[in-house]
Parts: structure tokens; sequence; C-alpha cells
């Protein structure tokens, strides 16, 4: 669109044709106030807020709706538009309750601030205010409906948004209400956005209501531990009587990649960090057999030279680590670099969801060619292949409905059963229930037992594309998949796994075979003086570690944050070695151990993970729960314990640092503070603790060429994408061993269990999900 | 849309709203007619009513409600056989539309938007039914009365239970 140039309040403004005038005025610093506008929602224009005066217009006109022409004289302040807007004000409040005081958006209500502005504070309404009692939709969402300003924001976010609908509007004028699909219950994604974009405190979160007023509470950015989409989220967190205990979750400030949305996992399920059933001490097995409180020196000591024992006597070969898939990135880096050089064992694995080591492997030699979640939320065109975005990575089923929304995306989706993203798909390839092994081929234009072509003509004919595809492409049919796309020009791929950190814990080596950046250990390169001693034989993957347990051929087991008893391994058979479990939980494996270690959650600990399209973030210390303490530093006691060299682990202090810390420069205001901000960003500020995940971070942005990150955008609380096209072309294809996980939009793994909002909110909602279409 | 297979309407009824859907190129446009006539047929909008008119449209039941409880004219009770609704917005208010009102209340034993306990009568105030000219008027269904005194009500509700009386009362649903 060409531009034109307006005249807002005796200020000449520039912006393409057809832009709202609002949102011109808000981008030029010129606050113009609204309920209803909602940016990226369609217009609604019934708050009436808005108004300003349009030279040669006889009434005044609503700036959510003005589309800027060349030539335009606006007046946005002026006594007549403040009398308007606080005439505006006076009928709102006519109905609403004065209970600012107890109502949780005090503090940050849109209408409260209105009041104070405009005024309108003074009621000359008499009649008696029109009570309704509070409804509970569901555990998630509450709504009272005297507090309701009818901006129909939550309708429009349920509606387009989320593409669920569940929200409607019935009666008229003073009566009308918003209402939920099952009549006095919501069914839907439970995703609380409508409680999120409420102006005012209509819609209220089950588990935020009535605990805390907004002022009382610390907001700290950090990043969602659930799903591997990488969700910022902001985290209202308050002093309890043992620290810091976390009370709301949602991202309002819009930070980060997924803007203010969050699912309900994000926004609801940060409650198993104040669970009751949290290991709260160390635990040693006694001579009865039974789990006992011990002090951390007594179980580190246990655990040391049981592992040192072991090492010694049988070899690094007989003691196996399995890692996190939710553990930061420095964490996982600090314990497969313990395991090769202190243990001497390449037996090191994780859960794994997706076949990240294929990935990298597909992409080596190739770089800009891996899609990040910015890339998947601007592409013109996407492909998206198996799995069910919008119950397992809500992020990323927002991004392509906003984008197709939006921007006019166009998607393709193939997959062996309806999903409900196909409601904005342009084309969908109906694939057989074994399918996904020629989708590769029939991309490729040979003949397959797939007859629709037209689905392919389309795609090919796209100029660029995005492909996403999940755990369902593995080892060569992944590679296949994606050699399709390499030999074409500007098509991108991401690869979906399941956990927080599921992409991060690949990319850090808690591989058998792989050592960080997917280097084969049998071809070391720089990682052998790195790493001094460490084994060059691949090691054994999950299931052959867990198969010499049942055997009883395994030493010694450490287990960090991972619970393979739920699932791929009779609890039993772990008493068959000597266990070492660090976890939050005491699980179904930690309950098997022999000596368990209380670790911290990703809320309760400093470190960067990685989501699942390779975006880096930084993950902020939240809460604070007392005798925990975070895996980076459970392993570097344990290493210390060991008798190692902690200084050989984590490269921290030395003699280069002489750094400045701030103290000797002037008093000026700030001065200090905007030192150590240019001294992170060149990551020249000092280390000087052992138990300094950034210290581990300098070493693995030394290491692993694909993470080159942008520092001060880290530190911003932005992403910063990693490029896999950085990766030495390895002779290895990893033996596969994913085990798909499809959490759903209420399930976890085994973290989920522990969050009561979560476990409340499936009971609430009843497998079948309102389907609905809007024409 | 398909033929029905279980409807809840007659096949006269479903026939016209199958026509009704394809009429507009949108096709939830038809939805206030098709709940006036499903009204008119059934006596009220039930929940069945509202679930099959939902999926004749093919939209959400949610935003049948939304459409049907913003007009006054659709109810979600059952009304008596013979609707009276009373006008008493100014034409009529002037012209003693409220005493007219309080007329049917005192015959009829009442309130708006009251039932008798035969089911015959119920009674409504209404906004203006666009007979200012012969105010105060009233309209019972579709009939209209109008240039009313308090003086005829008694003759008006007459007329009707005879027609009741001699229509029977086992047509009506």
């Amino acid at each position: 669109m060409a531009d034109v140039t307006i005249t807002v309040d005796g200020k000449k403004l520039t912006a393409p044709a057809g832009a709202l005038l609002i949102d011109v005025c808000r981008k030029a610093g010129i606050e113009i106030p609204a309920f209803c506008y909602y940016p990226g929602l369609s217009l609604q224009a019934a708050c009436r807020m808005c108004v300003v005066r349009q030279e040669k217009v006889p009434k005044l006109q609503t700036a959510c709706t003005t589309q800027v022409a060349e030539g335009q004289v606006f007046i946005t302040d002026s006594p007549e538009i403040t009398q308007a807007r606080k005439a505006t004000i006076e009928l709102l409040l006519g109905n609403h309750p004065l209970d600012c005081p107890v109502c949780d958006a005090g503090g940050e209500c849109e209408l409260q601030d209105m009041t104070f502005k405009y005024g309108a504070g003074e009621s000359r309404m008499v009649d008696v205010k029109r009570h309704r009692d509070e409804q509970q939709w569901s555990p998630a969402v509450y709504y009272d409906r005297p507090r309701c300003i009818l901006c129909y924001r939550c309708i429009r976010m349920c509606g387009e948004g989320m593409d669920v609908w569940a929200l409607g509007v019935q009666n008229r004028g003073a009566s009308a209400v918003i209402a939920p699909n099952g009549g006095d219950r919501l069914d839907c994604e439970q995703c609380g956005m409508c409680i999120d974009v409420c102006p005012v405190g209509a819609l209220t979160s089950g588990s935020y209501r009535y605990k805390t007023r907004p002022w009382e509470m610390n907001h700290v950015a950090t990043v969602c531990t659930h799903c591997a989409d990488g969700c910022k989220v902001t985290l209202g967190v308050r002093q309890s009587p043992e620290g810091a205990e976390i009370i709301r979750a949602d991202n309002r400030d819009k930070s980060g990649i997924n803007g203010d949305f969050l699912c309900a996992k994000g926004r609801f399920g940060f409650d198993f960090v104040q669970n009751p059933q949290r290991v709260s001490r160390p635990l040693v097995r006694n001579a009865q057999g039974v789990l006992e409180p011990v002090s951390w020196e007594r179980a580190l000591r246990t655990a040391a030279m049981k592992l040192t024992e072991v090492r010694d006597t049988r070899g690094g070969s007989a003691i196996g680590v399995i890692g996190s898939n939710s553990t930061t990135n420095e964490e996982n880096y600090l314990l497969q670099k313990f395991a090769r050089s202190v243990l001497r064992t390449n037996n090191i694995d994780h859960e794994r969801t997706a076949d990240y080591a294929a990935f990298a492997h597909a992409l080596a030699g190739h770089a800009g060619r891996a899609a990040s979640l910015r890339d998947i939320a601007s592409a013109p065109a996407i492909l998206l292949v198996g799995g069910d975005p919008t119950k397992e990575h809500p992020l990323l089923a927002w991004e392509l409905r906003t984008n197709v929304r939006i921007n006019r995306a166009r998607l393709y989706v193939a997959n062996t059963t309806p999903i409900k993203l196909e409601r904005q798909a342009k084309a969908v390839l109906r694939l057989p229930a074994d399918g996904y092994p020629l989708l590769a081929a029939y991309l490729g234009g040979q003949s397959t037992s797939i007859r629709d072509i037209s689905f392919r003509d389309a795609l090919l004919a796209e100029e660029s594309l995005v492909v996403i595809f999940g755990p369902e492409f593995r080892g060569a049919q992944l590679d296949a998949l994606v050699k399709w796309g390499i030999e074409r020009p500007h098509i991108r791929y991401a690869c979906i796994g399941a956990y927080a950190n599921s992409r991060g814990a690949a990319d850090m080596g808690l591989l058998p075979h792989l050592l960080p950046g997917y280097v084969s250990v049998s071809q070391p390169g720089a990682f052998s003086s790195e790493y001094p001693g460490m084994p060059t034989a691949p090691g054994k993957p999950l299931q052959e570690m867990l198969a010499s347990v049942s055997s009883g051929d395994l030493g010694a087991l450490l287990v960090v944050g991972a619970n393979p008893a739920a699932n791929q391994i009779n609890p039993a058979e772990l008493r068959k070695t000597f266990l070492i479990v660090q976890d939050i939980f005491l699980t179904e494996t930690a309950a098997m151990a022999d000596v368990v270690l209380p670790a911290a959650s990703l809320y309760e600990k400093t470190g960067t993970v990685t989501s699942t399209y390779g975006d880096v973030q930084l993950a902020r210390k939240a809460a604070d729960i007392p005798r925990s303490k975070p895996d980076f530093e459970i392993i570097v006691r344990l290493a210390g314990a060991m008798g190692v060299d902690v200084k050989t682990l984590v490269p921290f202090g030395g003699s280069a640092v002489t750094a400045d810390l701030g103290q000797s420069r002037g008093a000026q205001a700030g001065e200090a503070d905007r030192h150590a901000v240019w001294l992170a960003a060149r990551s020249l500020e000092p280390k000087l603790s052992p138990f300094d995940p950034f210290a581990t971070m300098d070493e693995i942005e030394r290491l692993i060429p694909a993470y080159k990150l942008d520092r001060l955008n880290l530190f911003g609380g932005n992403d910063s994408p990693t490029e896999p096209g950085f990766v030495p072309l390895s002779q290895l294809i990893a033996p596969d061993g994913v085990t798909p996980a499809h959490d759903g939009l209420f399930t976890s793994g085994t973290l989920g269990r522990y969050s009561t909002s979560l476990v409340d909110l499936l009971r609430h909602q009843s497998p079948s999900m309102a389907e609905t279409a809007a024409d | 849309m398909s033929v029905e297979t279980m409807s809840i309407f007659s096949p006269q009824l479903a026939a016209r709203l199958d026509a009704l859907v394809a009429k507009y190129p949108v096709r939830r446009s038809a939805l206030v007619p098709m709940l006036l006539y499903a009204q008119d047929e059934v006596g009220y909008l039930s929940d069945a009513v509202i679930t099959e008119v939902a999926s004749r449209i093919g939209i959400t039941e949610l935003d049948v409600r939304n459409v049907a409880t913003y007009y006054s004219m659709l109810r979600f009770k059952p009304a008596g056989r013979f609707n009276v609704q009373v006008c008493t917005n100014i034409s009529c208010m002037l012209r003693g539309g409220y005493d007219i009102f309080d007329r049917f209340q005192d015959e009829l034993g009442i309130g708006h938007k009251g039932v008798t306990p035969d089911a015959l009568f119920s009674l409504e105030e209404v906004e203006c039914i666009g007979a200012c000219c012969w105010a105060p008027a009233i309209q019972v269904n579709y009939d209209f009365h109008d240039d009313l005194t308090p003086d005829r009500v008694p003759a008006i509700l007459d007329q009707y239970r005879a027609q009741a009386k001699s229509e029977g009362k086992a047509d009506h649903a």
C-alpha cells in the first residue's frame, strides 16, 4: 500500500493507506484508549472509547475503524473528546460493581485506568446496580457478570484466535451477558486466553482468583517447562514463608515468540512447583531397604563412592546415565561431559521424542534450511505432515492459525487422520494409515499409492515452503523427506519433539553415539582434548541400558529428571542396579533408587533451553523452593565428591578474570548496570562460581558451531535461533530409539501428573472437544 | 442440507426450512426466520428445536442461542395457546394501553409473561406492534385487536375461549 500523510493533533504522520488510525496513532506514541479493539482480532467498534474528531466530518469517529487516507486531519485530544469518553465510562460504570479492592484485575484493569484518566468516578446514576451471581464455567474459568463491559474480546479471541468458538453473547442491551457453549459450563481447550484478554476482572482464573494483588508479585520472564514449543511465560512470584511461590502465569507483555499466547499447561500447569509430594530432602536407602532422609553431604558421598567404585573396578561401560527432556542446556551439557570425562562412559541417553540426530544429519552442511518458529509464523506457505498441533503443540497451532488468518498464508496438511487445523488448510492430503514412508517419494514425483496429484502440484507451485513434521519421521525416512527439500530452493524444515528441552538434550549430546553438536564419538576431533579420557566407542542407547539393568549387568545408573519406570521398564527391575535419581518428585523410578537427590524444576533455575524449532531462550529462576538444588549444582557437587577438580568440568574463575564489576566507576546512576549489560553481551562477565551455568554456556558456544547466540537478545528475553546446518557430516545415522510422547492439552509426561490444575482440567474436559465450523 | 432422518418438525416445516437455508448466500442468514417458523409450530424454542436448527445450518447451538436470546419475540418457555401481547409504547400508553394491560391481568389472573393454569392464555407487555394509528392495540398470536377500551377485554377473551372449545384441545401441542 502506498504511504499517505495525515495530520494528528498537528503532527504529520506517514502510514500505509488503509492502516487503522488507532494503530497509526499508537505507533506514533499518541495514546488512544480502547476496550474492544484488540490487535490481531476483527474490529468490533463496540466500546466507543477511541472516538476522535476528524476534520469536515460531523460526528466523532471511532479510530479503530477509521482507515487512513491522504490529507486527513484528526484531533485526538480535546475537551469534546474527553467529555465523550467520560460519558462512555459513566455508562459502563452504571452497572459495574465498585469491588476494585477485591477484584483480581484491580491495579491492572483497563477500566480502572480509564476512570482515573477521564473521571466519571462519581456516578449520577441513582438506580440500584444490577447484580448477578458469579459463575464457574470450568476449573480454570470463572465469570463475574456485573463486571463485564461487553467488549467482546473474549468471544473474538476464543473464536478467531483459538478457533474454538466456545463463547457467545446472549440477550441484549443491559441484560446482555457472555455465555459459554455448554450452557453453564465451558467445553473448550481451556487455554485461558479469554481471561487474559479481558480488560476488566469479569473473567477470572481458577488458579489466581482472590490470591494476591498484581503489585505484590515480582514478575519473572522465563520459558514454559511443558511442551517443546518454547513459550515465553511471565510468572507472578510472591514471597512465601519458605521462599518464593508462583501465583500466576501469563504473558501479558506480549514479549517472546508467543506474544500473549499461552495454553492451559503454560497458564495453569505451574502448580506442580508447590505440590506437597515434592522430594524435600536427599534420601538414601538404608540397611533395612527403606529410603531415609539424610544430609546432602552423606547422599552425595554415598553416590560418589559407588560411582567411583564401579568405574574403577568394572570400567565406565558398567555405568549408565539417563538425562532429561526438561533440564537446561547447560545441565545437559554438563551431565554428558561428566558422564564422558569423569564416569568414562558413552552409555548416556534420554527419552527421545523425535529423531533430532537424523534431522541434524540431514541438514548438515546446508545453512538456512532449518525453520525457527518466527520463520513459521511468517511463512507464506507451510506443509504440516502428521501430528495434531492443536493438542500437542498449541503454540505451533496458534502461529499457523494466525498466519493463515492475518497473512493469508497457505497451509497444506498431510495426515493419516483428520485434525482440527484442516479447517485452516488450503489443501488436505489424506494419507493411508501407513502413508508417511511414501510421502517423500510422492513429493518427489514418483508414482505411489497416493493418487492425489493436485496436492503435490499446489505445493511445487509455491515459491517457498516450510515443512513441519513430527516423530512419525525418523532415520532414513526423515532423511528422504529433508533431502527432497534440500534439492529445491527456499524449503525450510522444522522437526517437532515433545518436551521443553527435548531438542536441547539432543543438541547437547545426551546420546550414546553423538557428542554435543552431533559430533560422532568415534571421531571426536577437538572433543578428545576437551574431554580427556573419554571412550570413543558408542555407548548403549536407553533401551539397551534398561535391558542390561534387567539382566543385572549394569553396575550403576544415574537418572536425571527422567522416569523410565513409567513406561519403559518394570520398576522392580531397577532394584538390580545401584540407582541414583535426581528428580523433583518421588516418581516410580525415584522410589526404586538407592540415592535420591531433590532437584529444582525449570521454574527454579537459570539457564537456556532450546525449543523444538531450535530457538534458544533464557529460563530465569522464579520460584524458590527450599532444600532442593538445580541439577547443575548437584552434578558439580557429585563430581566434587568423586574427587574431580570441578574447574575441569565448569570453566569458572581462572586467572583471566580481571573484570571490572563497575564499583571503580563513577557515581553516575546506572553506570554499573550498563557496564554489566555490556559485559554480559560480550560474555565477558566474570564467572566466579562453579555453579554458574553461564560458565558452561561459554563452553557450549565455543564447542558447538550451531550455538552462536546473540547474547544481548538472549538476555533481553528474546529467542535466538540456532543453525543446525553447522553440523559436521557424521557417518552415523542414529539407531532408532524414538518414543513419541503425544501429550495432549492437559498432559505433560510425568510432570503433568503432579499439577493439580491440569489433572482437574483433564477431568472437567470430556474427551469430545467442541467441534464447530465457522462460515 | 440433507433430509433430516429424525426431524422433530412436520414434513411441511422441514421442507420449508430446507428451502430457507439454500436461499441465502450464507447459510446462517436463514437463522431468524427458521427460528420463528419453528416456534410457530412447536410453540417455543425448546432445546430440541435449537439442536436441530443448529445442525440444519451447520453452526453451533451456542451461535443459535446468541441470536435467539436477542429477540424478545422468540421464547424459550411454552406460551399459552393464545399469546396476548399488549402494547404499552407511547401511542398506546397515551391512549390507555396500561388500562388494557391491567384489565387483562385482572381477567386472566396472571402478570407479564404469565401463563394461565389451563395453558389457554399467556400475557405479555410488548413494545410497539406498529398499530399506533388505532391505539391502544393488542396482538393475540397473529390477530390484531385495536382501538380498545378495557371493557372490550372480556369479549376478546371469550372469543378465544369459544374458538378453543370448537377446535378442541387435541390439536394443541
